[in-house]
């Protein structure tokens, strides 16, 4: 039976979409021609050039480093999160829930800027840093640490709806079966939370990838050893080096592209899943 | 249990992390010099130069090799960061003031550094300029004409930019001697302001807008930055145009005391500045567009810097933290100024 939504004119039916897929050629598909058109205005040698420079090649190198050690850190402090929250009760459950989505309220520009108050020179862990000689902003702590921060809630906002709704019947069985808690864990919950766990975790590398102003208050600008790929091309596109700016931005572009299959690939599964196996 | 060995060695290697992440100057792992220069944003181009000619001059007088990491930004931006941390050998900024904050917080500078070096420690001096289109369809010659109906003039916000703060003090002059007092000089600021279709937050942000989004029949630019611009984006396309008066624009140097004593880099630090005012380095600032100190050099490209009536922040304007508090803090002209005009 069609239901009022579908019920529309076809001339209605033609606007929406006409409009629908307008407004994604012109905000989307365009930008993004865009890049790689820059990109390869000069040529492929200028693009390769343009990648392959010393300087560019450090911002990768730094991109991945603060990408592979802050997105384990959140699938651990995720899992653990959504873990306790839904799977205990305990007192301050929803001031906790609360916390872990403040990242996504709060500008990236304060969230770096905590930092540099904390652990700034002039910040409250400033002298006691400077006297044990640690770095932690103007360099790759700091960086790692701002990433950490604006990328915190991807991994637990993804579990706790999805764990929530498995409830806790797995564990207890496992555990009423002589399971140790690590055990139910690894044999119970990890199972039932994996695509779940893995889309999370996509996301939450795309954003660590691609994460800008919280990492561009704590960077420095060294060049060659503090400019992640984002902050690269900004200083590329300041330098009237427009070619090597779209060349270092189509790299990040097709990062987003991967993302973009590999989450069609999980939602996919992820469907697949919870609809097949069911609970 | 393998996983928790797993998690251990990350664990491990995070440790690891946080401990090499050191970003100042000093000696690297091969013995090799670091300098760490904090420098503001049109200068990134003169340096390349300038620390090329510096690391071959030092390898061929102390057989050392130096390699130099460059920041850039906007000079107030920039300076924060010092203040917060960011360990420079040398800071290179826009105006004196941006370098007496870091010397008002104990330790890290000493007060007196603009003495230190000739010259009021600035080794290159530069204006403010107007850059128009080809042709100069708008026929713009002199301050009086950014003021006419329908001119759009380029200029980035005083709050956040070095170069804005020279570009309104400019202004101010000419609205001075122009108008004959404050008053009038203020009532040109506000017609010219109002000119104004967007404020970028930094110098290079506002040549892009000029340049690249061709937004704007007049940008008011850094000399270097106009010259660097007609020779960047397109050649033949902009006109540079000298006013009748602008503003003597001294971006200082200055060894950060604290950090070359951590890093153990002064005595190099200090020849690093040193070299700034040597012929060669003259040289190499005149060919980047900055007016050099050195008579002979300033000579030789005499036909690049047209004289102008220049006027110093000193005598004008009775100092940077003088003008800083009467224009740029908060509540001061240019906020007053700008509530006016959007109202």
């Amino acid at each position: 039976m069609r239901n009022g939504a579908t019920s529309e004119s076809r001339l209605a039916r033609a606007t929406i979409m006409t409009l629908g897929l307008g407004f994604l050629g012109l905000f989307l598909v365009m930008p993004l021609l865009v890049v790689f058109a820059q990109a390869l205005a000069s040529g492929i040698g200028a693009y390769a050039d343009a990648v392959l420079e010393p300087d560019a090649l450090a911002a990768m190198k730094l991109t991945l480093t603060v990408a592979a050690i802050s997105v384990p850190l959140n699938i651990a402090f995720g899992v653990a999160a959504a873990w306790a929250i839904t799977k205990f009760d305990f007192p301050g459950k929803s001031i906790l829930i609360t916390f872990i989505d403040l990242p996504f309220s709060v500008s990236p520009v304060v969230s770096g800027l905590i930092y540099v108050l904390l652990f700034g020179a002039q910040g409250w862990l400033g002298p006691w840093l400077a006297e044990h000689d640690v770095q932690i902003i103007f360099a790759v702590p700091g960086i790692v640490l701002a990433t950490v921060f604006v990328t915190f809630p991807f991994v637990a906002r993804e579990l706790i709806p999805l764990m929530a709704e498995q409830g806790r019947d797995d564990e207890e069985a496992a555990l009423s079966l002589g399971a140790s808690g690590w055990q139910a864990f690894w044999h119970a919950t990890l199972p039932n939370i994996r695509w779940g766990l893995l889309y999370g975790v996509l996301l939450c590398n795309a954003r660590a990838m691609g994460e800008f102003g919280a990492v561009s208050v704590v960077s420095g600008h060294i060049r060659g050893e503090t400019n992640t790929m984002p902050l690269h091309v900004e200083i590329l596109y300041n330098e009237y080096n427009f070619v090597a700016a779209f060349a270092v931005a189509s790299l990040l572009a097709l990062l987003a592209l991967v993302t973009l299959v590999l989450k069609s690939f999980l939602e996919w599964r992820y469907d697949y899943h919870g609809k097949g196996t069911g609970h | 249990m393998p996983i928790s060995r797993r998690v251990f060695t990350i664990a491990m290697l995070l440790g690891a992390a946080a401990l090499a992440g050191c970003s100042g100057g000093g000696k690297d792992q091969d013995g090799k010099i670091v300098l760490l220069n904090v420098s503001y944003d049109p200068t990134r181009e003169l340096y390349k130069e300038v620390n090329a000619g510096f690391a071959n001059k030092w390898k061929a007088e102390h057989g050392q090799d130096v390699t130099f990491k460059m920041s850039h930004g906007g000079s107030g931006k920039q300076s924060r960061s010092v203040i917060d941390g960011l360990e420079a050998d040398v800071v290179t900024l826009a105006l004196a003031y941006d370098i007496d904050a870091i010397a008002a917080k104990p330790g890290l500078l000493d007060a007196a550094w603009q003495t230190r070096l000739p010259d009021n420690s600035s080794p290159y001096t530069s204006t403010i300029v107007f850059l128009v289109r080809k042709g100069n369809p708008k026929g713009i010659k002199d301050w009086g004409d950014l003021v006419k109906p329908g001119v759009k003039v380029i200029t980035p916000n005083p709050k956040t930019s070095g170069g804005a703060r020279w570009n309104f003090l400019a202004a101010w002059a000419y609205g001075r001697k122009a108008g004959g007092s404050d008053a009038a000089a203020e009532a040109y600021v506000s017609k010219l302001l109002a000119n104004v279709p967007v404020l970028d937050s930094g110098a290079r942000g506002a040549t892009t807008t000029f340049a690249e989004r061709n937004i704007g029949d007049v940008l008011l630019a850094w000399e270097n930055e106009a010259y660097l611009a007609s020779k960047e984006i397109g050649a033949g396309k902009f006109e540079v145009v000298v006013p009748s008066i602008s503003i003597l624009a001294e971006p200082p140097v200055a060894v950060v005391d604290a950090n070359v004593k951590k890093h153990k880099t002064g005595e190099i630090a200090k020849a690093y500045l040193d070299y700034l005012y040597t012929p060669e380095a003259q040289d190499m600032i005149a060919r980047n567009f900055y007016r050099p100190r050195d008579p002979q050099v300033a000579a030789r490209y005499a036909g690049t810097f047209p004289k102008l009536n220049l006027v110093t922040i000193d005598q004008e304007f009775g100092g940077w933290k003088a003008a800083q508090a009467t224009y740029f803090a908060d509540g001061a002209k240019f906020d007053s100024i700008f509530a006016k005009i959007r109202r």
